[in-house]
């Protein structure tokens, strides 16, 4: 904390370089000092001071200086505009938040401050104070600047491995933060060389001291679980991740001279880049990190911090009732309905949700019979076939290349996703738009069972440009005694794809079950705007 | 006695040749090639030909039926076995029409005053007796054989007509065919080749081993990741087990899958199939059609408590229906699948069909 403001300090300096205040505000930084809270209030005026003062003056030129130094390392052409396109709120989201500080400094100051100078007009104002005009106008609800500013998002790491800038980037904040550096492994096949392969058998935390001082150890044996597959599953991932996170802040202490909505938020970075480390994260988790810091910095600074621990806990808690065990149960009163006696269902992999749809279908007496189709490498449908068979439910299991055999007997197709994205994509388990397509082409309906909390502002059109690499010796098999890919390493041209995740497009899709009700594909941006304008 | 020893000889020849074939089909993917079965199918009907007893085309041609009955009997799904048996009796019938002096032309083509005036009279015709039939119909065998040593020369001699440069090709499973006629190509041009390893037998390995051997590109996805990566394949070129009359394929399990996404962002299917693959037959026989093998590949036994419980299937083939295929190319060159059915009257005679 005392790092960024220091460096702010600096940039208005050298932009102003006239106020007294500033100056002795530097003295106490170059003293390696933290700063009073008297201090910090009188940067923040002077920022807002200078804040009001820049937007009088360069509205326009600000903006587009600012939107220029984003990342100029060459993306694909398609890429940018895209980002640039989806609306993005005034929070950080978790990649902003993590990026790098090479930035020129002056338009991020900028940036922070307004950040900041809004947050605590926020804040102001919630708790009725009144500190002058500017500060309603800067509070003003987020929605109306979120839809007409153009996007300041920053393209997130872990599609920008090839190009050595941001890698470099990357390295030294990792440094920085003490996280380790996770090399990538094996040959990458060239259309996938802009994201990243780890292997299983080197996992990041190898290279963590022991005691890890920086990092709690929660969080290291939840990277472990991400990255040994242990905890797999979208909805599994973020129930450990809250979790994780209570017991962090369970054992926080606030140190002195630090607001413990600040201070808090800042040590989270460091496990959240960690955790990315150990696999990138997913739609869920970074909405539900979104959700935590904003509760954390929402927290008054009158609040004492027993208070306002077990406030935040509550407010977790809350969060995994509300969006994940409740929308569970909304969506399979609405997905029973769809059942129908005599059905035959087909399942893909193992999705949590489905599961749960299915069990509580048969105990309300349903009679259905159920197909799960599974696929190499990951073989999750076999866990799926366990729970099923043990409630008792009829099954059949099939492996993804015996689809259209099978798929004459399916009357419908019931998916999980992992994320559905702004242009109505639904981005699942690799192999789901098969079965999509395959069904569209027996005209089978597909319905697709996905939380509202999944629901991710990014769009996409294809599974190449953001996806996840798997360790690609998995693909890796013995038959008969004999393994032809066991030393693929030395064969030059001969390379392993082990993709996790792929894009559905909307037109194989006929309906969409969430926590809110049937909608179709579509309907995507519109919940994400209700959302958004609720917050 | 010379004559004895010949015949138990033979027979020996037969029974070995079925106890092969029974064995050949557990779904591993044959030991041997479709090539080799048809051209052992082919020298040991000439054998037949050559040691049986016979007087006249027609009992040749009993004869012929007969053991063409039951080597089908043994490996149903193997059609290469029936194809060939059709190819000699259409062989028998040509030599005896050429020997009788007859013209072959109307003999071949079914006119509707055929149809209506004669109504398969022309069984009787072959009883006559012709000294020089034998080695004709030996010669005309020895044909055959040639030609089938040459099949996969003559589809790789096409692959640069199809192939160019900085392309990327999809394919599935192994197939002979395929790897000559991709290996061929790779010695002028330089692509990528997608494999797809086709579970449970992921014989997509062994054929992306093989191809990366010869400096190609390859790389291997698992089955759940060929939609994903369709939209990146500029062809996709396929093997098949069988070619069916109407022009469809019977395939191994995952090209139907395979198809439908090439169809779906509109790139063109390629199959790489010899002659002695079309077969007469029509997808629509349910019991024959399909070919299952032991469910353990997919669900092993380790996973023993829910096996009880569960239907596991293994099936071995996928039918592709005539629509999704672009292109058929064969050792005569590239054809339409709509002009199957006219290859089909050329290599095999209607009342072939049923064995």
């Amino acid at each position: 904390m005392a790092d960024s403001v220091g460096r702010q300090t600096d940039s208005i300096n050298h932009a102003t370089g006239e106020d007294g205040k500033s100056q002795d505000i530097l003295r106490a930084k170059s003293e390696g000092k933290e700063m009073t809270k008297e201090e910090k209030q009188r940067l923040r005026k002077e920022k807002k001071q200078h804040k009001k003062n820049k937007k009088d003056d360069k509205g326009p030129p600000e903006k587009e200086k600012e939107k220029t130094s984003v990342p100029a390392p060459s993306k694909p052409v398609t890429q940018s505009p895209a980002h640039k396109a989806a609306p993005v709120p005034a929070n950080a989201s978790p990649s902003e938040s993590s990026a790098a500080a090479e930035k020129p400094a002056k338009s991020k100051a900028e940036l922070r401050a307004e950040r900041r100078a809004r947050q605590d007009s926020e804040r102001a104002s919630k708790q009725g104070k009144k500190e002058g005009g500017q500060q309603s106008a800067s509070s003003k609800p987020k929605a109306t600047p979120n839809e007409l500013q153009p996007v300041l998002k920053r393209l997130p790491e872990h599609v920008q491995v090839d190009d050595p800038a941001a890698l470099k980037k990357l390295a030294k904040k990792l440094e920085r933060q003490q996280v380790p550096l996770r090399s990538d492994y094996g040959y990458k096949v060239s259309l996938f060389s802009h994201l990243h392969q780890y292997s299983r058998k080197h996992p990041p935390t190898q290279q963590i001291s022991i005691p890890a001082t920086v990092i709690h150890p929660s969080i290291v044996r939840l990277g472990l679980q991400y990255s040994q597959g242990i905890i797999a599953g979208s909805n599994a991932r973020s129930v450990a991740l809250l979790h994780a996170f209570k017991q962090v802040i369970q054992d926080y202490s606030t140190p002195p001279n630090e607001e413990l909505s600040r201070d808090l938020v800042n040590k989270l970075s460091p496990y959240i880049s960690f955790l990315s480390q150990c696999r990138p994260l997913s739609a869920s988790m970074g909405n539900a990190i979104k959700y935590i810091k904003k509760e954390i910095s929402n927290i008054s600074s009158q609040c004492k911090e027993e208070e306002a621990k077990n406030r935040l806990q509550s407010c977790i808690d809350k969060y995994i009732n509300e969006k994940i065990i409740l929308a569970s149960e909304a969506i399979s009163k609405y997905a029973i309905e769809k059942i129908s006696d005599g059905d035959v269902i087909l399942v893909y992999g193992c999705s949590s949700l489905v599961n749960h749809i299915l069990c509580e279908a048969f105990e309300k007496q349903r009679k259905f019979r159920v197909i799960v189709v599974d696929s190499r490498p990951r073989l999750e449908g076999r866990e799926a076939l366990r729970r099923l068979v043990k409630k008792g439910i009829r099954c059949t299991y099939v492996l993804i290349s015996a689809l259209s055999y099978i798929l004459p007997e399916v009357s419908k197709v019931f998916l999980g996703a992992h994320a559905l994205l702004a242009n109505g994509y639904v981005m699942s388990r690799v192999g789901t738009s098969q079965i999509a397509l395959v069904a569209k082409a027996y005209n089978v309906p597909v319905l697709v069972c996905c939380e509202t909390y999944k629901f991710c502002e990014r769009v996409q059109t294809d599974s190449f440009v953001s996806n996840e690499l798997d360790d690609p010796d998995d693909l890796i098999v013995t038959r008969n005694g004999k393994t032809h890919l066991e030393n693929w390493q030395t064969v030059k041209s001969l390379g392993l794809l082990n993709l996790v995740y792929d894009v559905t497009p909307p037109d194989f899709v006929d309906l969409v079950i969430t926590d809110l009700g049937m909608i179709p594909c579509t309907s995507v941006p519109v919940v994400l705007r209700v959302k958004n304008v609720d917050q | 006695m010379p004559g004895a020893d010949k015949e138990t000889d033979l027979s020996e020849r037969i029974e070995s040749f079925l106890s092969e074939l029974k064995r050949c089909g557990s779904g591993a993917g044959s030991l041997r090639g479709s090539a080799e079965t048809a051209r052992e199918t082919t020298s040991l009907l000439r054998r037949i030909t050559a040691q049986a007893r016979w007087g006249n085309a027609g009992e040749l041609m009993e004869i012929i039926r007969k053991e063409g009955r039951r080597m089908t009997a043994a490996q149903p799904s193997e059609t290469t076995v029936g194809n060939m048996v059709r190819r000699v009796l259409k062989i028998i019938r040509e030599e005896y029409a050429r020997s009788r002096g007859s013209s072959e032309e109307t003999d071949q083509q079914e006119s509707l005053h055929k149809l209506l005036t004669s109504g398969g009279s022309s069984e009787d015709n072959f009883r006559q007796h012709f000294a020089h039939l034998k080695a004709n119909v030996i010669e005309a065998i020895n044909e055959l054989l040639t030609e089938l040593e040459g099949t996969t020369d003559n589809i790789s001699m096409q692959a640069l007509e199809h192939i160019h440069s900085n392309e990327v090709i999809m394919t599935i499973g192994r197939s002979r065919t395929v790897e000559a006629f991709l290996k061929d190509a790779a010695r002028k041009r330089k692509f990528h080749v997608i494999v797809a390893e086709c579970a449970p037998f992921c014989q997509g390995h062994e054929m992306a081993t093989s191809l990366s051997k010869e400096d190609i590109e390859t790389t291997v996805i698992p089955d759940a990741a060929i939609f994903a990566v369709m939209s990146r394949v500029n062809k996709v070129i396929i093997g098949t087990q069988t070619v069916l009359a109407n022009g469809g394929l019977r395939a191994v399990n995952g090209t139907h899958t395979l198809a439908l996404a090439a169809k779906h962002h509109s790139t063109p299917l390629i199959v790489c199939a010899p002659m002695f693959k079309l077969s007469p037959q029509f997808p629509n026989e349910e019991d024959t059609f399909h070919k299952f093998v032991s469910p353990h590949e997919v669900l092993p036994f380790t996973e023993g408590e829910i096996l009880s419980k569960v239907n596991a299937h293994c099936p071995v083939f996928d039918y592709v229906p005539p629509e999704l295929i672009t292109l058929f190319i064969s050792n005569i060159g590239g054809n339409a699948p709509s002009y199957i059915y006219r290859l089909m009257s050329e290599l095999y005679h209607p009342e072939d069909h049923e064995l």
